[in-house]
């Protein structure tokens, strides 16, 4: 029965980094996702010493609020200070995410649920010890499952009704702005999706496997997809598979289930890369083989 | 410590020039798979298998991020997340698969995934020693070849100069140093250590050579700091630390340099705004007299409400900037009015004139139509230096104030 759990949970956290990765890869930001996910970790921590829980709605929201603080303090530093862009995602997210680390080491000692291990790669395996469990023994499946079905929630609504703007944004910021849209809005609104999903999965996956469900399968389907809806489906479907595989792959091998899980999405980036250029090679021979008669 | 902090600032600077800070960050998490392959076919923690699976590694992911880029749509920053996230997972199997497997002694290897100055011994000391010799040697040797492979990789390849060749022993020193630095730092912050000291390091000078220096010294204070902290709060692991000094001081360099630090900026551009403001006074005084056709006349006295006639000023700056005016002795103050006194003569017809020169010289030797001179004018007027003033006396013929107005 835990298996069944721990993929469907994997199935969603891969859905909603996936969905929101697009967007992401599409502004030519997928660095910015990374930075994201290390640079919550002080957000979890703070809210977590003052509530003493693990998964409060108060450290989701403290938590999804330091993301933003992160890609803010990204953009000013860009633009304020002109450093480089990509410089200043490295110098943002080391920054907090050393905060993050002696705070842990202060003030968490001795701690069980945080530790820094689980911050890197997550502890899948586990979620089944937290459990909803309604009228003494109904079980209606692990807590992380429905965490991550909320946040499915929100992101889909937020990409249901803002597809235009998302989209606009994502293709060309300049004519969004032409119409008179407020794109930092947008941007913003984006940031906070994006911090909130890396918050959720980051007890499941961990903050630098997370970066594999949000830029990896969408990378794999911006290869083989020229438009939107499609790399968006396209991008569940590997994300999903690249869990399935993974996960009996884990079992298979007695390794962590997560790492796993990323591992066969990487596999299956470069299988399609190369895949694609082999086929390409090959067509151009035949028209070349054809264009000889 | 201080050799990790010097080697990896010193190639930080040429990454940060070559616009590719974030290289960094995948060479360090593909460190890990490598460091565990090295471990595996050690069977135990022997550091030259360790070095050369992580160097192996950490390398094939700069080709592997490369490849991406070059033969697909995909662009750079995503390239680096798909093979960093890729091999750290690879990274995370192996060292799960090693920690449930047979292997004895393979405490230490989550080392490397946080860092632990502590455990460094004595041999490695050495090796690290080693390195930032390697990387100090090769830099002094191979100096200009990298300046001009960092600044412009088409000029280097048009005078012939190896820049595969070239860019390959970059990446190379980059692994290494990396490498040498993941075991002090771990996996997440040693992209600090490339990244923060050359930004820091840029705000304070534009050559290359100083730049370098500057780089590690900040890098190797913030090292040594860090490392004390750490010391005195025993619990606190010193990575951490080492960043969080770096990180300040960056922040300080941006804040408070005198070339391009966000201090010094706004300064300028403050002191630019007051000095176009002054002048717009003083021309709109001047206009002022020209329309009543007295000329002649300028130390009339006016009412601020008669300067708002010709010009639109805020109301606020106006009065700050007559103020201004009256302290730096070009107006002075009766009764209610203002007047222009000698100075303030001079220096108004000064403005007008070169304002008026600029429209002449737009009209007459560009294309550009009579509507739309005034605009040109009017922003270059606030800058044009007392020699192009005679240059276009020169060139123009004409000698005190034009009277056509745009």
């Amino acid at each position: 029965m835990s298996d069944f759990w721990i993929i469907l949970t994997a199935s969603i956290v891969a859905i909603n980094a996936g969905l929101l990765g697009c967007f992401l890869l599409l502004r030519k930001m997928a660095m910015v996702g990374d930075a994201i996910s290390h640079a919550v970790l002080p957000g979890i921590v703070i809210a977590y010493y003052f509530s003493g829980d693990k998964t409060s709605g108060l450290l989701l929201l403290g938590a999804t609020l330091t993301g933003v603080l992160a890609s803010f303090i990204i953009d000013f530093l860009s633009r304020k200070a002109k450093i480089q862009g990509d410089a200043s995602i490295g110098i943002t997210y080391t920054l907090l995410f050393a905060l993050g680390m002696i705070m842990i080491s202060t003030w968490m000692q001795g701690n069980v649920d945080i530790d820094m291990e689980c911050v890197l790669y997550g502890d899948i395996a586990l979620i089944h010890m937290d459990k909803i469990i309604v009228d003494g023994n109904l079980y209606l499946g692990p807590r992380a499952f429905f965490v991550e079905i909320i946040a499915f929630a929100i992101i889909g609504f937020s990409l249901l009704f803002g597809f235009k703007g998302f989209k606009l944004l994502a293709f060309n910021i300049d004519y969004a702005r032409s119409l008179g849209i407020n794109t930092g809005k947008w941007h913003y609104a984006l940031m906070t999706l994006v911090s909130l999903t890396t918050v959720v999965a980051f007890e499941v996956v961990g903050a630098v496997l997370v970066v594999g469900f949000l830029i990896i399968p969408p990378a794999t389907a911006q290869l083989v997809s020229t438009k939107l809806k499609v790399m968006l489906l396209l991008t569940c479907i590997f994300g999903i598979s690249a869990v399935i595989l993974g996960y009996y792959l884990a079992i298979w091998w007695n390794v962590s289930i997560t790492g796993a899980m990323v591992m066969v999405s990487g596999i299956i980036f470069f299988g399609v890369l190369i895949g694609q250029r082999i086929l390409k090679s090959n067509k151009q021979n035949v028209e070349f083989a054809e264009g000889q008669f | 410590m201080i050799c990790i902090n010097s080697s990896s600032a010193l190639i930080g600077s040429f990454a940060y020039l070559r616009k590719r800070s974030l290289i960094g960050d995948a060479v360090a998490h593909s460190l890990l798979p490598g460091i565990c392959l090295g471990f595996i076919m050690a069977g135990e923690k022997n550091m030259i298998y360790l070095f050369f699976g992580a160097f192996f590694t950490g390398w094939l992911s700069t080709y592997l991020v490369d490849y991406i880029v070059n033969r697909s749509k995909i662009k750079q920053d995503a390239a680096i997340g798909i093979v960093l996230s890729s091999f750290f997972a690879l990274g995370i199997v192996l060292l799960t698969f090693i920690q449930n497997g047979v292997y004895t002694d393979q405490g230490g290897l989550n080392h490397f995934l946080f860092g632990q100055v502590a455990a460094i011994n004595k041999d490695e000391l050495l090796l690290f020693a080693v390195v930032l010799a390697v990387i100090v040697l090769s830099i002094i040797v191979f100096y200009r070849s990298f300046i001009i492979v960092s600044f412009n990789s088409d000029y280097a390849k048009s005078i012939g100069l190896p820049v595969r060749s070239i860019e390959f022993l970059m990446t190379s020193l980059t692994v290494l140093a990396i490498a040498a630095g993941i075991q002090a730092l771990g996996v997440v912050l040693i992209s600090a250590l490339i990244v923060t000291p050359a930004a820091a390091a840029r705000f304070w000078t534009h050559s290359l050579g100083r730049m370098l220096v500057i780089a590690v010294v900040f890098s190797v204070f913030s090292g040594l700091v860090g490392a004390y902290i750490s010391y005195a709060n025993s619990q606190t692991p010193t990575g951490p630390w080492v960043v969080m000094i770096l990180s300040t001081i960056t922040l300080i360099s941006f804040i408070g340099s005198t070339k391009r630090g966000i201090l010094a900026r706004y300064l300028k551009a403050r002191n630019n705004k007051s000095k176009i403001l002054l002048e717009n006074i003083l021309k709109a005084i001047y206009h002022y007299h020209e329309r009543q056709d007295r000329q002649k006349e300028l130390n009339l006295s006016l009412a601020p409400a008669e300067i708002l006639k010709v010009r639109r000023f805020d109301t606020a700056d106006l009065r700050h900037g007559l103020n201004q005016l009256i302290r730096r002795g070009f107006i002075g103050y009766r009764g209610n009015n203002y007047y222009l006194t000698e100075e303030g003569m001079t220096e108004s017809k000064r403005i007008v004139r070169l304002h008026r020169l600029w429209e002449q010289y737009l009209l007459k030797r560009t294309s550009i139509d009579a509507f739309h001179v005034h605009s040109g004018a009017e922003a270059i007027e606030h800058i044009l230096s007392p020699e192009i003033e005679k240059e276009l006396e020169k060139e123009l013929g004409i000698s005190g104030i034009p009277t056509e107005d745009f």
